[in-house]
């Protein structure tokens, strides 16, 4: 792909098999510059309304929906062949963007492919046919025979999944299980032998497996081009306008507390109560009460408690004063000083973790014994109530909150409930436990400032 | 002695009878790990399995394979030793001999020796990178706390073993004929709970999602403390992979065992647990009727036994139309007895696990594979301890020929049988896949040479 600066020149492109392109290759097209961003902003729309759509926790069939309404919206052009065009130049220049970092290929990689499952599903079928035969799928349709001898089990598994019956003319492929994964993982199919009996209408989940795993290796192999070459050939051209468009969408990651930094230990009790979002507070009202917290709880608030800006050392007095009075400091220090001082960048790859954004914790699934994960997601109507409760929340709001989360909508019930407790609107919504807290002190040092006057 | 003097009977001489001069305290420490890895763990047969036929002859065997795999160790004093690699079966055993591990961990086959690791960090491509791992599984005793009475935390009783061992009539079960797997190594974990080892090719090949995969095929149990209900099954009917495991093994185990051992109806307290589980309606009923009856002296059958009777009639006597209220049943059965494993042990290649036949530093028992079709038999406070078999090793007396002493011991058994049930058909099928992709790959050379 060329970029260039003068006027268009018309695309050679003029071979359209199918309306959804695979990415395979970057197409011989020449770019202008203003395009070169003007169409990445607009596929970042759309990326970015699904990864939206996805932490409030909207239903799989709404933010299809949603996300072909944005397609619509910003990627459309008059003439099909320039729709192509755009597709393709957007994505590939979005590879440059997203590929640089493994969280940013991380997200990159889940909404593309979201958006092709999305797409796909909309085809004909007969496209959906053609698109598999490009994918050079290794799977078999079922025979008649064998089709009888495992039929019951197939029934068993469609009505397992709330379909009454199978269609009259249903198609099945049979196809080793690890192309398969999300169907597997969902016990939406039935497996024999190592063989997956897929559905016609299952087929999407192939497709998007393999769609998945080619983006994924193109982008570790962008990432190379990029740091090997590219990032320095065009440090006056492209590499600025690439910087800037990550940071202007991701929003900040809360992992160098500015203003805040001036938290200590003895401070924390009072703004736990008053500044932390529901999920932190409950995981440290646990640690408090249980003298201990499992892995994914010691994560989730120890990088939240980070972002807040509780220095390394405070952390580790912190996490001591409480898990000596269940294992003892000898043991804490053996087992668990390590690992707190590994989030904080301090040990082995020296990473410095970033605290988790509500998509993160929304997504996180707590299993026993555990207390992380979003409360509004996992807690029981019941134990809501009486969390809500005891933060002060009065009893109508309690009830608008426990509806946006019996809704899914958990980043909602949290932004409302941080309504009620500061009194004052969040128009942004939450998105992140740490701004949150950042929100919260921000209206309670107005107040003070207030006062003090 | 010879004969003799033992009839005339030293007994001038405070002698200690022949079963004292060998006994051997109980415990676990250097010294009888010495002797343990000097005399008895199976050092050779854990080199050849983990060489996966690599160490043959055949032109095709990798001979870098095994040297790619990281063992780790963590020794006394708990220090701990990652990144150990071996390029042969004395290297390993002279390690593990020098270094005497209080645990030995295995990790996966890397891309390149783990030992040389630092030098390809450089590129910043992460080269060096996991390239094979058994599937493996990790189910531990305590994640069943909630529902188990007779111990909490570490400690296991023979009432409570049985949850492991029908997770593993489940687990083994879906391994073999839903996923297809055959080498499937199950193995005691020396205290609380079982580990399984799944070494097929296709098994250690899995990338991290298809093992996330697998491991979520295997998940029903969702949810913690803060949760109601932990365990949802919605839809007319089961997958054929849970309805099978609930009419095989689940249903009958929960009714005819679990029930009574635990006594999951008797009391208010426990019998609310699963109240809680169904909808308020029955359950208030049910309440009604069981807060009456005190224990009355005419019921001859097992209190809980008769209570679940009535539990299931009420919810599935047709009085009430809701589909849902068939699935209580099932839902129960299910949260009580279900495997539940530890998804984060399988689902990362990078994962290390506890090597067989370690010894447990707090139990002092060996961790000795379990023969999955005959795990009901299995017994784990009848485990070989390492004082035990030191004992044993004792009571032979010297011998000359050092080979095999585990044989005459108890920890033989296990030996055997891990050589026969898994090593020695792991290995034939190594050795077949070696050769058929080798000639496979002769066959494509020939056919693109060919004019």
């Amino acid at each position: 792909m060329q970029v260039v600066r003068c006027h268009r020149i018309s695309s050679s492109n003029d071979v359209v098999v199918s309306t959804l392109p695979l990415y395979r290759s970057a197409p011989p097209l020449e770019v202008r510059l203003e395009d070169f961003e003007l169409f990445a902003v607009d596929r970042l729309r759309v990326l970015k309304g699904i990864s939206d759509g996805l932490s409030r926790g909207k239903k799989p069939e709404e933010i299809a929906k949603l996300a072909m309404d944005l397609w619509k919206a910003n990627m459309r052009y008059p003439q099909a062949t320039e729709d192509v065009n755009k597709d393709n130049i957007s994505h590939f220049v979005l590879r440059l963007v997203y590929c640089r970092t493994e969280e940013l290929r991380k997200w990159f990689l889940s909404m593309e492919t979201a958006l092709f499952r999305y797409r796909f599903h909309s085809e004909s079928s007969e496209a959906q046919r053609a698109l598999m035969s490009e994918f050079n799928l290794p799977y078999k349709a079922v025979s008649n025979a064998e089709f009888e001898s495992v039929k019951d089990k197939l029934v068993q598994v469609a009505r397992s999944m709330g379909q009454t019956l199978l269609p009259a003319d249903a198609i099945f492929y049979k196809v080793p299980f690890e192309e398969v994964s999300e169907l597997v993982a969902g016990r939406r199919v039935f497996i024999h032998k190592g063989h997956a009996y897929v559905a016609m209408n299952q087929v999407v989940s192939i497709v998007v497996t393999q769609f998945r795993s080619h983006l994924s290796k193109a982008l570790i192999l962008t990432n190379r081009k990029w740091t090997s070459t590219i990032r320095e050939q065009e440090k006056d051209r492209l590499t600025p306008i690439v910087e800037a468009l990550c940071t202007s969408y991701l929003g900040p990651d809360y992992s160098q507390p500015k203003e805040f930094a001036e938290i200590s230990i003895k401070d924390i009790d009072q703004i736990a109560k008053t500044s932390f979002p529901l999920c932190m507070r409950h995981l440290f009202e646990k640690v408090r009460e249980d003298h201990h917290l499992k892995h994914g709880g010691r994560m989730q608030l120890g990088l939240f408690l980070k972002g807040v800006g509780l220095k390394v050392d405070d952390a580790l007095a912190f996490w001591k004063a409480e898990f000596a009075q269940k294992v003892g400091a000898e043991r804490f220090d053996k087992e668990y000083a390590y690992n707190i001082r590994h989030n904080y960048g301090r040990e082995g790859k020296r990473t410095d973790y970033t605290p988790y954004s509500c998509q993160k914790v929304i997504l996180s699934t707590p299993g026993v014994g555990d207390h992380h994960g979003c409360p509004y997601r996992h807690f029981s109507e019941e134990n809501l109530r009486a969390a809500l409760a005891r933060m002060g929340v009065g009893s109508r709001i309690v009830e608008d909150v426990i509806d946006k989360a019996r809704n899914r909508h958990y980043q909602l019930a949290c932004t409302l409930t941080f309504e009620a407790v500061h009194g004052s609107s969040c128009d942004a919504g939450i998105n992140h436990p740490n701004q949150y807290f950042i929100e919260s002190q921000k209206i309670l040092q107005s107040k003070n400032g207030s006062m003090a006057q | 002695m010879t004969k003799d003097e033992v009839e005339n009977g030293r007994d001038d001489m405070l002698i200690d009878g022949p079963e004292q001069a060998n006994a051997v305290p109980d415990g676990f420490n250097a010294n009888y790990l010495r002797i343990y890895y000097g005399k008895l763990f199976p050092h050779a047969d854990i080199f050849k399995w983990m060489s996966y036929g690599n160490d043959g002859k055949h032109p095709a065997c990798d001979k870098s394979y095994i040297g790619r795999r990281e063992f780790s160790f963590t020794l006394e004093n708990d220090i701990y030793i990652r990144f150990q690699s071996f390029n042969s079966a004395s290297e390993l055993e002279n390690s593990i001999k020098e270094k005497c591990p209080f645990k030995i961990d295995i990790g996966p086959v890397y891309s390149v020796d783990p030992a040389k690791r630092h030098a390809y960090a450089q590129s910043g491509d992460n080269v060096f990178t996991p390239v094979e791992r058994e599937l493996v599984f990790d189910i531990d005793i305590t994640d069943y706390d909630d529902v188990r009475y007779c111990c909490t935390g570490a400690d296991v009783c023979l009432e409570c073993w049985p949850l492991m061992t029908i997770a593993i009539k489940v687990i083994d079960t879906a391994l073999r004929d839903d996923f297809g797997f055959n080498h499937i190594l199950w193995v005691y974990s020396g205290r609380r709970g079982v580990h399984c080892w799944v070494c097929d090719g296709k098994a250690r090949r899995l990338t991290n999602e298809q093992r996330a995969a697998i491991a979520d095929y295997f998940r029903v149990y969702q949810g913690n403390e803060n949760s109601n209900k932990k365990i949802s099954l919605p839809g007319h009917v089961l997958h054929p992979f849970l309805a099978r495991s609930y009419t095989e093994v689940l249903k009958g185990f929960f009714e005819a065992k679990l029930l009574s051992n635990q006594n999951l109806l008797s009391s208010e307290e426990r019998y609310e647990k699963i109240l809680e589980m169904i909808p308020d309606a029955v359950a208030a009923e049910l309440r009604g009727r069981w807060q009456e009856k005190k224990r009355s002296s005419m019921l001859k059958n097992d209190i809980n036994v008769v209570r679940w009777e009535q539990l299931k009639h009420a919810l599935q006597s047709g009085k009430q139309k809701a589909q849902g209220l068939r699935r209580c049943v099932e839902e129960i059965v299910f949260s009580f007895t279900y495997p539940r494993l530890d998804m984060e042990v399988s689902k990362h290649m990078n994962h290390l696990l506890k090597a067989p036949f370690c010894v447990h530093p707090k139990t002092g028992r060996v961790c000795v594979p379990i023969d999955p079709n005959n795990c009901d038999e299995f017994d784990p406070t009848k485990v070989p301890t390492l004082s035990q078999l030191l004992e044993e090793l004792n009571r032979g007396g010297l011998r000359q020929d050092a080979e095999d002493e585990w044989d005459r011991t108890s920890l033989g058994e296990s030996v055997t049988f891990f050589r026969s049930s898994f090593l020695h058909p792991l290995l034939k099928s190594c050795k077949e896949e070696i050769e058929s992709s080798y000639n496979t790959k002769l066959q494509q050379a020939k056919n693109t040479l060919s004019w």
